[in-house]
């Protein structure tokens, strides 16, 4: 890491990489997703060039969560071996590689104390990731304005001028938001100014938000405040609950229980009326949304743990539509803007592009081990699509393809960390034979047609069971067969085999 | 959210953060809808964050004919066809429910739902239904009626 900071230091300004100019592609932000997407595009040959306002890579990591450690995991010791791309499933934040030193780039830095990373141990396995796989990027390099060309994209920045066919915007849902219909709202801190925890000792904290922000503001601040007030008009989602990884999860659920036994912390549903500054701190006025009533509190400090937007500049004006009170751009499932062809997305911001959502469960998008699939998937289409490289496309044995997509299913990265997302698409072309895709969208798949195929990948039931599924497509119209899960996940079991034989019958011949 | 004029005015943004400046707030959008019509302002506030926002390209499916797991769907803006084998056979727009059918009885959609140009809905889970049903009994009846007035329609148009 130290070399990587000094030989950074030690270049001029001149040297650093990508100077203003034409590229075929722009890639702007890099934290996780714009890290991966740069790596994957480069792998593939693509020239682009990697533009960062940020001085090192990690992007919202290099800040949050304000409470140091992530929410997600990454287990030193797992069932496959560190490095290996199974061992992925086990480490949610790496980055994911093509060869094994690229990969597992974040355990070596944890000291044992905790399987969630902190933040420091996460930005230096970004910068491992960064330095070993020679991903580069001109840092220090803002990103100010856009404007159309013809078919071509202008990107202004602080160091000059880009012109690019292929946009894509890796920026992070990183910008404070907060609803502008709550009289007084606007004079309260958001959680990226949350002070430091001794700042409200003996203090009565209200919180406004009931997700992960909100849940980590209360855990962090149990042993400092007087009183902790959580507050929202949605019933708390809990992901042990709801089986999903959008929800607030297990490890921020401290408060919930010292509410739940009344340990004088409060998890209220109720409506924020208003916020009024008094003498001594905040009155916030509430209506209760699942029990009617209306509740004053009188306290010290408020917090609006509100959640975040996507920095998108001028894109807007440019005719970027977006959903969600404009906080994200609407997304096909190849994660280009719906309304600007040649504007694509990566890292967290393509959590808006929906997917099935089977049983309403979101997608692992908006983390990195969701995201960080979708930029290398991104990446491989752009390639194919827009700069005519041809990605080898291994061909199977027809006695390969059940004992293949059985092990895909039961060992996939991809597949388990992007339930009902992302596929392993195997297709059957009578001029091509039998061929492996790769890993494909699974919307795009059973939405956009094609020869006869099948789609594979893992689900999660209406009950929580985590289920193979295989969608076979045959003369245009797709089937859908969901098969028997297991207690162990092992889905290459003879009856798996059999099971699956007998449904590609009809492709296999 | 809360007391507010019905008619969003743009807030200063004294520090830095992004404010919500969409016209068309969802808890105004909802109270407008005879679905919701009998909900209170705080109620109405509880739907708006229990439901989820999402956005579809033009021709893009939304519900998939024949495949488990889909969830309920309320229009906010756009328009979307009721496609089945490839026929279109009605429309749907702003205010519109869909997918309740398939939810309630636990099987797959027996229709395709696609856009027919941008749209913004919002979205409950399938599995979230009953309880979001029963916590709300007004749009447990209200949906029950729409249900009926669809019924007696194809009835109407059958006889």
């Amino acid at each position: 890491m130290a070399k990587l900071k000094e030989e950074r230091a030690r270049r001029s300004p001149s040297a650093r990489p990508f100077p203003p100019g034409d590229y075929p592609v722009v890639v702007l932000g890099s934290g996780p997703g714009g890290l991966q997407f740069a790596y994957s595009l480069g792998r593939l040959g693509i020239k682009h060039a990697a533009l960062s306002a940020d001085g090192e890579p990690a992007g919202m990591f290099r800040r949050f969560p304000f409470f140091q450690r992530l929410i997600s995991w990454t287990k030193p010791y797992a069932p496959h071996e560190r490095g290996s791309r199974q061992y992925e499933w086990f480490d949610w934040n790496s980055l994911s590689g093509d060869v094994p030193e690229h990969r597992a780039t974040v355990p070596p830095f944890m000291d044992g104390t905790s399987y969630f990373p902190s933040r420091a141990e996460m930005q230096r396995g970004m910068e491992a990731f960064a330095e070993r796989a020679g991903v580069e990027f001109r840092y220090g390099c803002r990103w100010e304005s856009t404007s159309r060309d013809g078919e071509r994209f202008v990107v202004v920045t602080s160091d000059g001028e880009y012109r690019c066919d292929v946009l894509v915007v890796a920026v992070g849902m990183t910008e404070p938001w907060k609803p502008d219909n709550i009289p007084g709202l606007e004079d309260v801190p958001h959680y990226v100014e949350t002070d430091e925890p001794e700042a409200y000792a003996d203090r009565r904290v209200f919180i406004i938000g009931k997700r992960n922000s909100g849940f980590e503001l209360a855990d962090g601040l149990l042993p400092w405040a007087r009183q902790i007030v959580l507050a929202s008009p949605r019933p708390a989602r809990i992901s042990v609950l709801t089986h999903s990884v959008a929800a607030a999860r297990a490890r921020y659920m401290q408060p919930y229980e010292d509410h739940v036994l009344a340990g004088g912390t409060l998890v209220l549903d109720a409506s924020i009326e208003r916020v009024d500054q008094t003498a001594h701190g905040y009155r916030v006025t509430c209506k209760g949304t699942t029990v009617p009533g209306e509740v004053v509190f009188d306290v010290d400090r408020v917090i609006a743990a509100t959640g975040f937007g996507t920095p998108l500049r001028d894109l807007p004006d440019l005719g970027l539509t977006t959903f969600s009170q404009g906080r994200l751009p609407g997304q096909t499932a190849y994660w280009e803007s719906a309304s600007i062809p040649g504007i694509f997305f990566a890292g967290s911001i393509t959590q808006g592009s929906i997917g099935l959502k089977k049983y309403g469960r979101p997608s692992g998008s908006a983390a990195v081990h969701g995201a960080r699939y979708n930029a290398r998937v991104l990446a491989e289409h752009l390639a194919t699509t827009r700069f005519g490289v041809k990605v080898e496309r291994p061909s199977l044995e027809a006695d390969d393809v059940v004992p293949y997509l059985l092990q895909e299913m039961s060992h996939a990265p991809e597949l388990w960390n992007q339930q009902a997302y992302l596929s392993r698409v195997v297709t059957f072309d009578g001029g091509r034979g039998i061929v492996d895709e790769g890993i494909v969208p699974l919307a795009h798949f059973v939405d956009s047609g094609g020869p006869d195929a099948v789609a594979a990948t893992v689900e999660t039931s209406e009950h929580g069971e985590i289920r193979p599924a295989v969608y076979i497509r045959r003369d245009g119209s797709v089937d859908e067969q969901i098969m028997e899960g297991t207690l162990l996940h092992a889905f290459d079991t003879k009856e798996h085999h059999r099971h699956l034989s007998a449904l590609l019958k009809p492709l296999l011949g | 959210m809360g007391s507010v004029p019905l008619s969003p005015r743009p807030t200063p943004d004294r520090r830095g953060t992004v404010c919500n400046a969409v016209a068309d707030d969802v808890v105004d959008i909802l109270g407008n809808l005879t679905l919701f019509a009998d909900l209170s302002r705080p109620e109405l506030e509880g739907v708006a964050h229990t439901l989820d926002e999402e956005s579809f390209t033009e021709g893009q499916r939304i519900l998939r004919q024949g495949l488990r797991g889909s969830n309920f769907y309320l229009i906010l803006e756009g328009e979307a066809a009721v496609r089945v084998d490839g026929q279109d056979l009605n429309t749907l727009g702003r205010g519109d429910f869909f997918g309740e059918v398939s939810v309630l009885l636990g099987e797959p959609p027996t229709a395709d739902v696609v856009a027919l140009r941008p749209m913004r809905c919002l979205v409950l889970g399938g599995d979230e239904v009953e309880e979001f049903l029963t916590s709300y009994p007004k749009v447990l009846f209200r949906m029950l009626q729409a249900e009926a007035r669809r019924l007696r329609q194809t009835i109407e148009w059958r006889s």
